[in-house]
């Protein structure tokens, strides 16, 4: 049985479906990370978020990110699922959990995944906001 | 030789395509293809930098490409 469960959809994610995932009788805690859209950026009002992603390739990283997670800490299991489409404040864009048999490895393991989620899955968000839209990130 | 070049994020609303077919000489260079790429579309200068990959993964300046490769241009990514 895999031990990442790894999705991008434009569906609503699931919690549950993530928590479900990585429960084992070897762990003795989960940690979960749940990105949120927020309702401003630099002061300014957000009224919605547009992800956009290269699916294909963004697959390919996240599962790259879950792989070295398990081998680098001391973790049985990890799902990264992300959103794509339009996203209103309060929608959840990313979920990450990890169940692992001790805490700190299972806060540490989730740490590096969303950074570097962040910093490498070829994914994109551009903002609304009531006078126009921005890319973020994309401009120096 | 033909490379299908792939645009996302902000590249895609500076170039106005989702996607194009560029030409380059045989065994071109990635850094190669990022100058003839941004001399035939200067508008890409606007974005803070951004990377290439090759058939759904990152490659690096030197890499040297193939016929019928899959190039993407990938803009400062910003999931999460």
């Amino acid at each position: 049985m895999s031990n990442t469960s790894i999705k991008i959809t434009s569906e609503k994610l699931s919690l549950e479906e993530c928590y479900e995932f990585v429960t084992d009788d070897s762990c003795g805690g989960i940690v979960a990370f749940v990105g949120t859209v927020r309702d401003s950026t630099k002061s300014k009002d957000v009224t919605q978020l547009d992800f956009s992603t290269y699916k294909p390739m963004a697959i390919k990283e996240m599962q790259h990110i879950a792989e070295i997670a398990i081998k680098k800490f001391e973790i049985k299991k990890m799902a990264i699922h992300h959103a794509e489409g339009m996203l209103q404040i309060g929608d959840i864009p990313v979920i990450i959990t990890v169940g692992a048999p001790h805490r700190k490895a299972a806060f540490e393991a989730c740490e590096f995944a969303i950074d570097t989620l962040k910093e490498t899955v070829p994914i994109w968000k551009k903002e609304y906001f009531s006078d126009g839209e921005v890319w973020v990130n994309a401009h120096p | 030789m033909n490379l299908k070049v792939l645009l996302f994020g902000i590249a895609t609303d500076l170039i106005g395509e989702k996607s194009i077919f560029f030409s380059v000489t045989p065994s071109a260079t990635v850094l190669e293809f990022k100058v003839l790429f941004q001399k035939k579309y200067p508008q890409l200068k606007e974005i803070n930098s951004y990377a290439i990959a090759i058939n759904e993964s990152y490659a690096s300046n030197e890499t040297v490409l193939k016929e019928n490769d899959i190039v993407a241009i990938i803009p400062p990514v910003s999931g999460g």
